[in-house]
């Protein structure tokens, strides 16, 4: 075996992953912790100050209900939130989210986030739940304070260390294991609660680029299915796994259209010159009640455009100019209108240069003036963001002082005794963005302590021996291979990690509604995929790497490959289309109220992946 | 590519305590090739898997002697442009080279405080205390109302 020294790290509270979730769990559960004389341990493979989905920054923050103020209310709130998921969605969680979403950004702000005000000092909005902000160093800001609060309370923060797997002690976790992407470290933490906030995953599916471009997905390559590995091998409940999320962005380099159609109340139209949301109106009637209030959700918008582009009406476009032109004309004379024109300008770019630099470099490169010219809009290929406008992750418990009845113990507490998640990692509760990641992070922060106060006992680990030597069986098996061939590429031995993603994706791709099948799948390409992915997971078992970044990069896609499987399962197991704008079961292409209007729950033990519905309770009229 | 490094001017950051784009990368692609072994040359680093890059810009971002650049992405962007930030610490400027030779400029705030001066409690009432209380540390006060909501 690899010569690995075994790092033992006993901890209360483990938090895997150092994105917005567990910056938000970082600060609250230090707080919390330092209180009550426990300890806090993070643990991440990146640099906390640029880790997760907003590393290279935002331009804007997604949820902020404003109820103090009174701009908003919490159940106007979670009614947009499960009407755009086609009433998928736990009112209990989008509520909790909700009610805690305004206090972190406040926080943001006092630690120095940058958002935009009006001449009365009020947040700027994008749209009605939406503000706008100079993010760049958004991430940096709010890992600060996390940092801070760490540090504060002599907590450890552990960078460049990869979570592999849970370690479990029957039904409670014990713990986590992985590795330094460093150093030749094998880690082992033992915890009596571990929060689960290593983000959604990228690349399951087949990008549209494959060349030098396929790093340039919408969300970030590096969030890998982690999260979702980490619950489902620890035996949780999850929900929501067929709920892929698919953004419309700027075609390519997917640059964001939230402020083009939110701010500048710009059109989107077809090569023709049609408004496919106008034009198609009618189709929504298909999808109602849910296609018939605004705003239509996001999978009915997408699928509007998709019928257009089926219909040989593409490419499709975003119409900028025309935008920038009529917000500037209400200026009251020539000097006010250049002025207004500069200023829009400048918000344009910022836009792309705060989150998305690759879209300023397209349209420099391709001459694109904003102000002068539209640009070309496309769907992307499917992600696993259940912040966003996708729904899966894990089940977890309602908060305790609701009434609801989604409910067994801690708040944000998975099916597995102490095991708790967040952002990307939970599911059913979507719109939670960037702010609600960082509110859901400290809420389960929280109650992550709390359950270790009521059951303060250090969980059996076991014997790691086993896990040890799979966690580093790929270098082994390339060391004890590559002599066999000229190439260490292709050997009959082992697949290289790259390797196994494209198959991966390949498989995703064209049997499971990716780009290529136009996102459309059916029982029998379902069961086909099955058969496919059956012996890619057989043929984990042979991956290979020559290093510790390539470890790395195996184990990552065999968090992917999980992911997948749940996803593919549980599309079956749902029979009808529900979210046509994110994919389409062709044999089954219409919406059955009557049967489906519930959450599709899956369950992995012993082996065994178990299916079952949960109703959807309403709790706000 | 899309990250690359100017060999001119990366010194491997042998005056710092560690490599700044590999400490900061995000998806752990940037690499020292400390001895030159590797073929990159003696103290420089390197991007090594450019397909894996999402352009998130940090490399460029922290790289002390501004030797990390960005080419976009080769299956699709077309040449002749650049993007280059100059990361303060308020501010941002951003130049932006356009494919026709035209030249923009851009100036943003990224922050309103002192770096590494965020206060968790961010200097609100830190509030009940109350470990079993729904309130979170902060709350209610900095919420903006005088309770938190309940069903």
């Amino acid at each position: 075996m690899a010569n690995f020294e075994t790092v033992e790290v006993t901890t209360d509270l483990l938090i895997c992953g150092g994105g917005m979730a567990a910056a938000g769990t970082a600060v609250e559960a230090a707080y919390w912790a330092k209180k009550n004389g426990l300890k806090v341990t993070l643990v991440d493979k990146a640099a906390f100050d640029r880790s997760g989905a907003v590393a290279m920054g935002l331009s804007a923050i997604n949820e902020y209900v404003g109820y103090g103020a009174g701009d908003n209310t919490l159940a106007d709130y979670v009614n947009y939130v499960k009407q755009d998921l086609m009433g998928i969605a736990r009112d209990d969680l989008v509520y909790n989210i909700a009610r805690h979403v305004d206090s972190s950004v406040h926080l943001f702000e006092k630690w120095g986030l940058p958002i935009w005000t009006d001449e009365n000092g009020k947040y700027v909005r994008e749209g009605r739940w939406q503000i706008m902000i100079n993010g760049e160093s958004y991430k940096v800001i709010v890992a600060e304070a996390a940092k801070n609060a760490m540090n504060d309370a002599g907590f450890e923060i552990i960078e460049r260390v990869f979570i592999v797997g849970p370690i479990m002690d029957g039904d409670r976790v014990a713990g986590a294991y992985g590795f330094s992407t460093r150093d030749n470290k094998f880690y082992v933490f033992k915890a009596k609660a571990v929060c689960a906030m290593m983000g959604g995953a990228v690349h399951v599916f087949r990008p549209r680029s494959v060349g030098e471009g396929l790093g340039r997905s919408w969300y970030p390559p590096f969030n890998s299915g982690s999260s979702a590995y980490f619950t489902i091998q620890a035996g949780a409940e999850m929900t929501c796994q067929e709920i892929r999320f698919i953004p419309v962005r700027f075609k390519d380099a997917y640059g964001p259209v939230g402020a083009w159609f939110l701010l500048f109340k710009s059109r989107a139209t077809s090569a023709t010159g049609g408004e496919y949301m106008v034009e198609r109106k009618a189709e929504l009637q298909n999808w109602a009640p849910y296609g018939l209030v605004k705003p239509i959700p996001a999978n009915l918008r997408n699928y509007l455009g998709m019928l257009d582009v089926d219909a040989g009406l593409g490419p499709l476009y975003m119409e900028t100019a025309e935008a920038i032109q009529k917000l500037a004309a209400a200026a009251p004379d020539e000097k006010a209108f250049k002025k207004k024109m500069k200023s829009l300008e400048a918000e344009a770019w910022e836009d792309f240069l705060d989150m998305t630099v690759s879209q300023a470099i397209l349209w420099a490169a391709s001459n694109i003036y904003p102000e002068k010219s539209r640009s070309e809009i496309a769907a992307c290929e499917p992600y696993f963001i259940g912040s966003h406008s996708g729904g899966s992750g894990a089940w977890v418990s309602g908060p305790e002082d609701l009434e609801t009845p989604y409910k067994w113990g801690y708040g944000n507490m998975t099916t597995v005794q102490g095991l708790f998640s967040a952002g990307d990692g939970t599911g059913a509760s979507s719109h939670k963005f960037s702010s609600g990641s960082h509110a859901e992070g400290r809420y389960a922060g929280k109650q992550a302590i709390r359950f270790i106060l009521d059951n303060n006992s250090q969980p059996n680990v076991g014997d790691v021996d086993a896990l040890k030597a799979a966690c580093l069986a790929p270098l082994d098996r390339f060391e004890a291979n590559k002599g066999m061939t000229t190439d260490p590429e292709i050997n009959p031995n082992y697949i290289r990690p790259m390797s196994f993603m494209f198959r991966l994706q390949k498989i995703m791709d064209e049997y499971a509604g990716g780009v290529v099948s136009a996102f459309k799948t059916s029982k029998a390409l379902l069961e086909r995929g099955l058969e496919l992915l059956d012996m890619l997971k057989e043929d984990s078992e042979k991956l290979g790497a020559e290093d510790n970044y390539e470890l790395e990069r195996c184990w990552e896609n065999v968090h992917r490959m999980c992911q997948a499987e749940a996803h593919v399962r549980t599309i079956l197991f749902r029979e009808e289309t529900r979210w046509p704008g994110y994919y389409f079961r062709a044999d089954k292409p219409t919406m059955d109220e009557a049967n489906w209007k519930c959450f599709a729950n899956c369950t992995f033990k012993d082996g065994e992946w178990k299916f079952e519905k949960k109703e959807v309770v309403d709790l706000i009229g | 590519m899309p990250s690359f490094v100017i060999v001119e001017k990366c010194d491997g950051c042998k005056g710092q305590d560690k490599t700044a784009c590999m400490y900061i990368c995000p998806n752990d692609l940037m690499l020292l090739d400390k001895d030159g072994s590797l073929g990159y040359g003696e103290m420089k680093a390197f991007n090594r898997d450019p397909s894996m890059c999402w352009e998130c810009y940090n490399c460029v971002k922290i790289c002390p002697q501004q030797a990390v650049d960005v080419r976009g992405y080769a299956d699709f962007v077309p040449m002749g442009a650049s993007v280059v930030p100059l990361r303060g610490s308020d501010n941002i400027m951003w130049t932006v080279k356009f494919r026709d030779g035209a030249v923009k400029r851009f100036k943003f705030p990224i922050r309103t405080t002192a770096e590494g001066s965020a206060a968790p409690l961010g200097g609100f009432d830190e509030g009940d205390g109350d470990i079993n209380s729904a309130n979170l540390m902060t709350e209610p006060a900095s919420t903006g109302q005088d309770t938190l909501p309940t069903l």
